[in-house]
């Protein structure tokens, strides 16, 4: 007979620990190590030239943050950053609401159109940007053709190479920012199928009753919304809230395939491209990282502080 | 007509209008996609608002462009395509073997540590890839690694894991533990619980998940930029598709042949499985 080694718990915590150590593996060393390192190379002053050369024991300074922050455009990147995110996240969420609630109760073709609001956020991205750029080009696009023949626009319009534009509204300048709306647009688009996924399951599983009660009661549509549905939602719209804001906030290939960061998109990822390899610069590059890495370890907290489910309520 | 009915009435119309603005919005694209992609450009450029070809006027010299290898004059997209294909299978093989027992562990068994694994992988999936870029560029190269498809595997499959094993994880909590342990009581091992119980019962779980890894690893545009830019050969066909349009000129109609080209697999894939992969997504969403 085998002998048994240890008591059942013990035998437990060991196969335990075997069956995660691969996935430990990976993440520690394609994601913890390289993220350490990356606060290692923010103090250090490291170009890609002498990177085999470099070690932990380099001299450590302060010049790589000198650099970035010093950099022309750096402040009005963070602005442009913020507002690119918080835009893409708020028109995502409410796009994905309206979807939802159009689509929760069944209708013919409902299978159908559900699949197609799926589309945006499964298709490469990569070839949608590419269809955005020929849609929106002032040369050959359909959209600058279309408007000037429905509203008359008597100039094509550069979405995605235009910084500002001024409209007249009641005698009054407004500055629009318009490569920037659209990536912002974009992101909207793109990601709206991932909130109105999580929202549309939330909603099918609210108890029909509550609804039901609320309307012998006398509550009108809107006021079954924002009294019995909404707050059922709630939850999953702080989640959806803090996850869009955190991957917008950090968002490359939308931004960099649409405009290159040009014409007033110069949002911080594509910063940190740029200085890895424009510049060579690798000890900038971490340090730009980092400080797009405070910022969101900031607004993390303040989710967690505030928004997150407490663990007692969790399931 | 007093506020209710004349509510009912005004969301009955905007619910459709909704419905139609949305559809037109997310089909649109795609269905200009196609339709460039069989047009000949100068017809694009003499008439750039029509919304139809006459299926006399299309052309596929467009996708033997984009396909045809180099030397032929093409653009040599089919042996990008393939290179795309491995990394992806290899992504979703190497993902699944790691993170079904990975799954298996954090949702069955108690071993110490197990909480803050739970929060290490939710740290990792909210980690952005922009930040992961310039150290595992620098480690990359140091390695003799970077220009290499498999170093580029390696990355996808920490990126992909922990998704994997959220959604992984969320099915095997409904499995009931009584089944597994019916079949330990008849003299299975942890592994032939595993391989015979828990796996198959797991099956449709774990095909979502290959699908929506498959997906990500196909779909990956900045590591491929940063790692695989140097050496053509091995460049995947989403940055093969970046490159022809920031390099010579290159007709829009074939950029969209190749896009569609580059789509195609995925939205395919999607259709087959789209049920299983939302509600291998969601599950637990509705919890709230």
């Amino acid at each position: 007979m085998k002998t048994v080694k240890g008591t059942l718990r013990q035998q437990e915590n060991r196969a335990g620990l075997a069956m995660i150590s691969p996935t430990l593996l990976v993440v520690l060393a394609v994601v913890v190590l390289p993220i350490l390192w990356t606060v290692v190379l923010a103090f250090q002053r490291i170009r890609l030239i002498n990177v085999r050369d470099t070690g932990l024991f380099e001299r450590y300074t302060l010049q790589n943050f000198v650099t970035v922050f010093g950099s022309p455009g750096f402040w009005s990147s963070v602005g442009t950053t913020l507002v690119y995110a918080i835009g893409g996240t708020v028109l995502a969420l409410l796009l994905g609401l309206a979807a939802a609630l159009a689509l929760r109760k069944p209708f013919r073709g409902r299978g159908f159109l559900r699949g197609a609001m799926l589309l945006p956020y499964v298709a490469p991205v990569v070839a949608v940007a590419f269809v955005w750029e020929v849609m929106l080009s002032p040369q050959y696009g359909i959209v600058n053709e279309w408007g000037a023949r429905l509203f008359g626009w008597d100039r094509p319009i550069a979405f995605l190479t235009q910084r500002e534009t001024t409209i007249s509204l009641l005698g009054l300048d407004i500055p629009i920012p318009v490569a920037l709306l659209t990536v912002i647009v974009f992101e909207g688009w793109r990601y709206f199928p991932f909130a109105f996924l999580f929202l549309l399951a939330r909603l099918q599983a609210i108890p029909g009753e509550l609804e039901e009660a609320a309307k012998v009661d006398g509550a009108t549509p809107t006021q079954r919304f924002r009294h019995v549905v909404l707050p059922q939602l709630a939850g999953v719209i702080a989640l959806l809230a803090m996850l869009r804001f955190v991957m917008n906030f950090t968002k490359f290939d939308d931004v960099y395939l649409l405009t290159g960061g040009g014409a007033g998109t110069d949002v911080a990822s594509v910063r940190v491209y740029d200085f890895i390899t424009a510049r060579f610069d690798v000890g900038a590059a971490s340090a730009q990282a980092l400080a797009l890495a405070a910022v969101l370890l900031v607004f993390l907290a303040v989710y967690l502080k505030f928004f997150a489910p407490k663990p007692e309520d969790k399931s | 007509m007093n506020r209710d009915t004349f509510e009912t009435k005004l969301f009955r119309v905007l619910r459709w209008v909704v419905l139609a603005g949305l559809a037109l919005a997310t089909l649109f694209p795609f269905y200009y996609m196609i339709m460039l992609s069989v047009r000949p450009i100068e017809d694009l450029l003499r008439d750039p608002g029509a919304l139809w070809v006459s299926i006399s006027q299309w052309t596929t010299a467009t996708y033997e462009e984009v396909l045809s290898s180099e030397d032929s004059g093409g653009q040599g997209m089919l042996g990008l395509l393939a290179n795309s294909a491995l990394v992806s299978v290899g992504t979703v093989l190497l993902t699944l073997l790691v993170s079904i027992p990975g799954a298996y562990a954090v949702t069955r068994l108690r071993f110490a540590g197990h909480r803050q694994v739970h929060f290490l992988f939710l740290a990792v999936y909210l980690f952005p890839a922009i930040l992961l870029a310039v150290p595992l560029f620098v480690l990359f190269t140091k390695l003799g690694l970077r220009d290499s498809l498999v170093g580029l595997t390696i990355v996808y499959v920490a990126q992909t894991i922990p998704v994997s094993i959220y959604m992984l994880r969320n099915y095997l909590t409904t499995i009931p533990e009584s089944v597994e342990e019916a079949a330990a009581i008849d003299g299975c091992t942890r592994r032939q619980v595993l391989t015979r119980v828990t796996m198959p019962l797991a099956a449709p779980a774990i095909m979502a998940n290959a699908l929506y890894v498959f997906m990500i690893a196909w779909n990956e545009f900045l590591f491929a930029l940063l790692f695989l830019v140097a050496d053509r050969e091995k460049w995947t066909v989403s940055l093969g598709l970046a490159q022809l349009s920031g390099g010579i000129e290159v007709p829009k109609t074939v950029l969209m042949a190749g896009s569609v080209v580059l789509t195609i697999p995925i939205v395919l894939l999607f259709y087959a499985a789209e049920r299983m992969l939302t509600e291998g997504l969601t599950s637990g969403a509705d919890k709230g």
